[in-house]
This record gives C-alpha cells, structure tokens and sequence, in this order.
C-alpha cells in the first residue's frame, strides 16, 4: 500500500486554499484530514481545540458513516452536518481521499459554508492529485536506485527512542 | 499506511491493538497513558458503553522521539472486541501500519483467542493487508490469573509466524512497554524498505 507522502510546497498551497476557505465561509477553524485519522493541515482559532483528537474522531465518524452508506447500498454519503447550539461542523470528503472540517458559528450559514466549500475542493483535489503524481514519481526514483531517506535508518536509532 | 510529513518533518504510524472481548486492550493503552510523559501524549479517547467497554475505539496519539530528523508519531488504536461489532472492528484497521494481538491467557477466553486471530486475519485481507507480512506482536495477557494457559501452550496455539511474543499483566504494566516497542520498531524498520 501506498504511503501518504506530503511535501512542504503542496503543504503551502493547501494552507493558502483552507485559509483563503475560513476567510470567505467565515469559518472559525478549516482543518484537513486523511481518512486514516492524521491531520493534514489547519488554519483558524486552533489555540483552544485538540486537533490530534478531532482528527482521529472525524475520521471514525466518517468511518462510520461510510460502512452505513454501504449498508444501504450507497456509495459515500459524502457531506456530514452537525448542528451545535453555537458551532457547528460540516464535513465533506475531497477526492475520496481525504476529509474537509469546517467549524463555524452565527456568523456563517449553511448555504454559504456549503458554496465555498465547493469551489476550495476543486482546488484541493488538483493539489491531492499532484501530490499523488509525486509519490508515484518518487517510487520510480526508488526503482532507479535512489534511496529513501529511511533507508539508513538504523536499529540504534529506533532503540535510542525507548531509551528511558 | 504510514504518513510522511516532510513539511512539518513527521512520520505518523497507525498501530491497532486487537483481540478478544475484556482482553485487555484497553488497559495496555491506559497503561500507557499513565506512565508517558505528559509532553509526549495527547488525549486518550475512549468511545465506551456506559458499562465500559469499548464501543468503537479508544485513541491514544504518542510522540515517541526523533528519527533522522524526523518526529516519530505513533497514533494507538484499539478495536471493541466483543464478537458483534465486527462492522467497527474492520473500519480501524483500515490504514493500519503495525498490529498488536491481546491474548486473553485464561482457559476458558482460549476458543475467543482463536476465533479473534482468524477475524484479525480476514480483516485484514479485506484492507489488503496480510497478517503474514504485516508489523506483528502477540501479547499474552493477564498472565497473573491462576487460571492462566502456560505460555508455551498459548504460543504453540496462537503464534502465527514467529512474530515477537510477550508475557503481560496489563494493569501493573508487565510486558506493556516491551509490546509497544516492539510493534514499533517493526513498523519503523519497515519504512527502511519504502
């Protein structure tokens, strides 16, 4: 299986699309997720939330939701919503890839949230794309006898993280 | 499926922690939990019954150190193991980097242990993994009970390919650490072949 490689120049741009994203929805927090539970990237009022945990439960939700999509003999059910009494969460899937979390409150609406997210997934599916290419291109690299810089990693290395 | 952040200079790792109903998955990663540096840890999650047991899973993220540079992040995960929530069970396996097997040594939880391994297994293929090749640890667990299965009986039965096995006692942290390290130093050493 394929890792999820992600570099520092794709990275740019999906924190330029996200915060470009919270800036038009008026969104509190945008956030990226892989569907595996890793956070990916974030942009808004991070400060007060636990990101690493909100990423693993979005994922499992979404888990979750896509086993009863299946029951049912759907595809996906590719938005969630969640109404709070003053947030709210709007989740969507990008290129069946990874996942899109939306936090907002009063000063956003639905409809909005939903129109922006539309054209922010578009671009980030180009950039998901291009990062797939690049991982395919660096697995050829490997083929070609370039090495990973993994590859040298070494029994002492992994011994010294359990080092008390 | 491991994740390579070369932005932010992360690796991150998916390890699940499987077995039979009130094995003791969960106590390994409370175990965990309480003994990590406080810096090192997030939140430990747990999605439970009202009667604790685990309903979808519990999530433990752990910072274990730096590797080449690069931060090594290991998310724990553990699966509710009663036999009826299988449908849960599949879905956090699903990019999963390193397994943990938590063998129950009582007597009579023997016929679960087995049951569980060949669900791990089946599970497993769905997600085109392959118990054979993946990042593998048998723990057996609850080893002070005297109801307990001798150990070597407990291999011979539940060894799978000569994946590292540990004795534990989950609750006081016997063979806890031992586990996880090994689990770990599996899935690292495999990043080498990526």
């Amino acid at each position: 299986m394929t890792d999820f490689v992600l570099f520092d120049e794709e990275f740019q741009q999906i924190k330029e699309v996200i915060g470009r994203l919270k800036a038009d929805a008026q969104a509190k927090v945008v956030f990226i997720v892989d569907k595996n539970g890793q956070q990916i990237a974030a942009q808004g009022d991070l400060e007060s939330l636990d990101t690493t945990s909100l990423a693993s439960l979005t994922a499992g939700n979404v888990a979750a939701t896509d086993g009863l999509a299946k029951l049912i003999g759907e595809k996906e059910f590719p938005v969630l919503f969640h109404e709070g009494e003053k947030d709210n969460v709007y989740i969507s899937i990008v290129g069946q890839r990874v996942i899109l979390v939306i936090i907002f409150d009063e000063r956003a609406s639905l409809g909005l949230v939903r129109l922006r997210v539309r054209k922010a997934t578009q671009d980030l599916e180009r950039i998901f794309d291009a990062i797939q290419r690049k991982v395919e291109e660096e697995k050829e690299r490997r083929h070609e006898g370039v090495d990973s810089p993994f590859a040298e990693i070494t029994d002492e290395d992994i011994d010294s993280l359990f080092r008390e | 499926m491991t994740f390579i952040n070369y932005a932010a200079r992360e690796i991150n790792c998916k390890i699940v922690y499987y077995g039979p109903g009130l094995c003791g998955k969960t106590t390994n990663l409370q175990y965990i939990y309480d003994r990590t540096n406080p810096a090192a840890k997030g939140k430990l999650i747990s999605l439970a019954t009202e009667t604790d047991r685990t309903l979808f899973f519990d999530f433990l993220p752990l910072d274990l150190g730096t590797v080449r540079g690069f931060k090594t992040r290991f998310h724990l995960y553990t699966v509710p193991g009663q036999v009826f929530y299988d449908a849960s069970r599949k879905l956090i396996l699903k990019g999963v980097d390193g397994v943990v097997f938590v063998a129950d040594s009582q007597e009579a939880r023997m016929d679960a242990n087995v049951e569980s391994l060949q669900n791990l297994e089946k599970n497993l293929h769905e997600h085109g993994f392959d118990l054979a090749t993946i990042p593998y640890v048998l723990q057996l667990n609850k080893r002070d009970l005297p109801t307990a299965v001798a150990a070597d009986e407990m291999y011979r039965q539940l060894n799978f390919k000569g994946e590292p096995t540990f004795e534990a006692t989950a609750p006081t942290g016997v063979g806890v650490f031992d586990t996880l390290k090994a689990v770990a130093k599996q899935v690292l050493m495999e990043l080498r072949k990526k």
